[in-house]
């Protein structure tokens, strides 16, 4: 899972630029079908949309049908994103992810799972979308809050978030008791909720 | 209360998209009811959603365009009014079913849903109203090959649902479609089955006049009338009505 260790500092981060727009604001007027604050809300998230579909289905091309089809999904539901129910980021990511998974299941290619689960256990290379990605601030802090979380409980996050496989495939991959990945996932992801301070 | 408790340690799973199709319906169901698990979910998904932190990549310009082109052309949804607890009493029953089986037979296709929607389960709850329905009849198939399909129909409830089990993707660029048999209308298209193994999807249309039930092979997007032949035919025993 060398994705989700921590890496060295690298720099500064590329904090700059105008001030980050206010998400729920542009999601509002979007709503009101404000396309230009669609624009703009595309451009402050398109690199984790994009970045979290790749990901997951790991092909560019599927990938941006992907970004294309949430970003699609979000402009038009843009009115329905209550803040009471959590940020504005991860409601976008939580649409993202369903579409990349939904992507990867329907596509049923045993191929592409094979060799994933193949990738995921060898020692692989740095995970080349996270190279690419910018070493922000947060990046950091969540490969920080990361390290909280037992070595079977990062795995089996990972596997299910970045993976896209259901809890009982985690299992098998794991080598746990069908029934226990389940477990391993929501604690992984209470520890990082807390790690994070998020959203509790 | 076992089942809860287990059904509670879904909640992780079900924040990453990480159960499967029955599992996720159940544990919606239990979601609707369970305010603590609606908060969990929510925090978790906040939490699982940082992680895509240390994943974002630059997509290609030219996809920026073709977004914003694509908006152009779809309308943005209405906010949902709120209608507290009158909802069920003031909206009728048919047409709750109606726009909830749009909800479920869009989700290989368009997806109407919100992620942290509990309304969807509002189309669980069709399935569920007709799976444990006193008058549900069930008729199944098997295909060669191990998959198997179940049609579950309610005269009472005036719905369908179709639950499949193992089902093989349909060919590149088809759909499933299915059908409802309608006395003195023949085959009226009755959804598009969202292209997973096993799932259980509500078919639209009134399922006490049909006769049965069909599914087709149909392109992308679905067809107005069968184009080929049924792979699956549910006759719903009514011979002689």
């Amino acid at each position: 899972m060398d994705h989700l260790r921590p890496v060295a500092a690298g720099g500064p981060s590329p904090e700059d630029g105008p001030p980050a727009p206010d998400l729920v604001d542009l999601l509002r007027l979007s709503g009101r079908g404000d396309e230009a604050a669609f624009a703009r809300l595309y451009d402050a998230t398109a690199s984790r949309v994009f970045g979290l579909a790749l990901r997951v289905v790991r092909d560019r091309a599927q990938a941006e049908e992907v970004t294309q089809e949430a970003f699609l999904e979000i402009w038009r539901t843009s009115g329905r994103y209550d803040p009471d129910r959590g940020s504005p980021l991860s409601w976008l990511l939580t649409i993202t992810h369903r579409k990349a998974v939904d992507r990867v299941r329907a596509a049923e290619a045993s191929s592409r799972r094979d060799a994933t689960y193949h990738q995921q256990n060898q020692p692989v290379d740095h995970d080349a979308t996270a190279e690419a990605a910018q070493a922000s601030l947060e990046a950091r802090r969540v490969r920080g809050a990361l390290e909280h979380l037992t070595e079977v409980q990062r795995e089996a996050v990972s596997l299910a978030y970045l993976g896209g496989y259901t809890h009982t495939e985690v299992a098998t991959m794991l080598d746990l008791p069908v029934g226990t990945a389940k477990t391993r996932i929501r604690d992984g992801l209470i520890r990082l909720r807390d790690a994070l301070g998020v959203g509790s | 209360m076992n089942e809860r408790i287990d059904l509670h340690a879904l909640s992780g799973a079900y924040a990453v998209d990480a159960l499967d199709d029955l599992e996720r319906a159940s544990f919606e169901r239990h979601l609707a009811e369970c305010p603590e698990c609606r908060a969990e979910v929510a925090s978790l998904r906040e939490a699982a959603g940082l992680i895509a932190e240390t994943t974002t990549a630059e997509p290609p310009a030219e996809l920026r365009a073709q977004v914003l082109a694509g908006i152009g052309s779809i309308r943005p949804l209405p906010p949902e009014v709120p209608v507290p607890t009158a909802r069920r009493r003031r909206t009728p029953r048919l047409l709750v079913a109606a726009a909830a089986a749009v909800v479920l037979v869009g989700a290989g296709a368009v997806v109407w849903e919100q992620p942290w929607e509990t309304s969807t389960t509002q189309e669980v709850s069709v399935a569920d109203q007709v799976l444990q329905a006193g008058d549900a009849k069930r008729t199944s198939l098997d295909f060669p090959g191990g998959a198997s399909a179940t049609v579950v129909h309610s005269d009472s409830l005036g719905r369908a649902v179709i639950v499949t089990k193992d089902m093989p993707p349909p060919p590149e660029g088809k759909v499933y479609e299915l059908w409802l048999d309608q006395p003195g209308r023949g085959m009226v298209p009755a959804g598009l089955m969202p292209v997973r193994p096993d799932q259980t999807v509500p078919l639209t249309g009134d399922a006490a006049t049909a006769t049965g039930a069909g599914i087709t092979i149909e392109p992308e997007g679905g067809s107005a009338e069968p184009t080929t032949k049924p792979i699956a035919l549910f006759d719903f025993g009514r011979a002689g009505a």
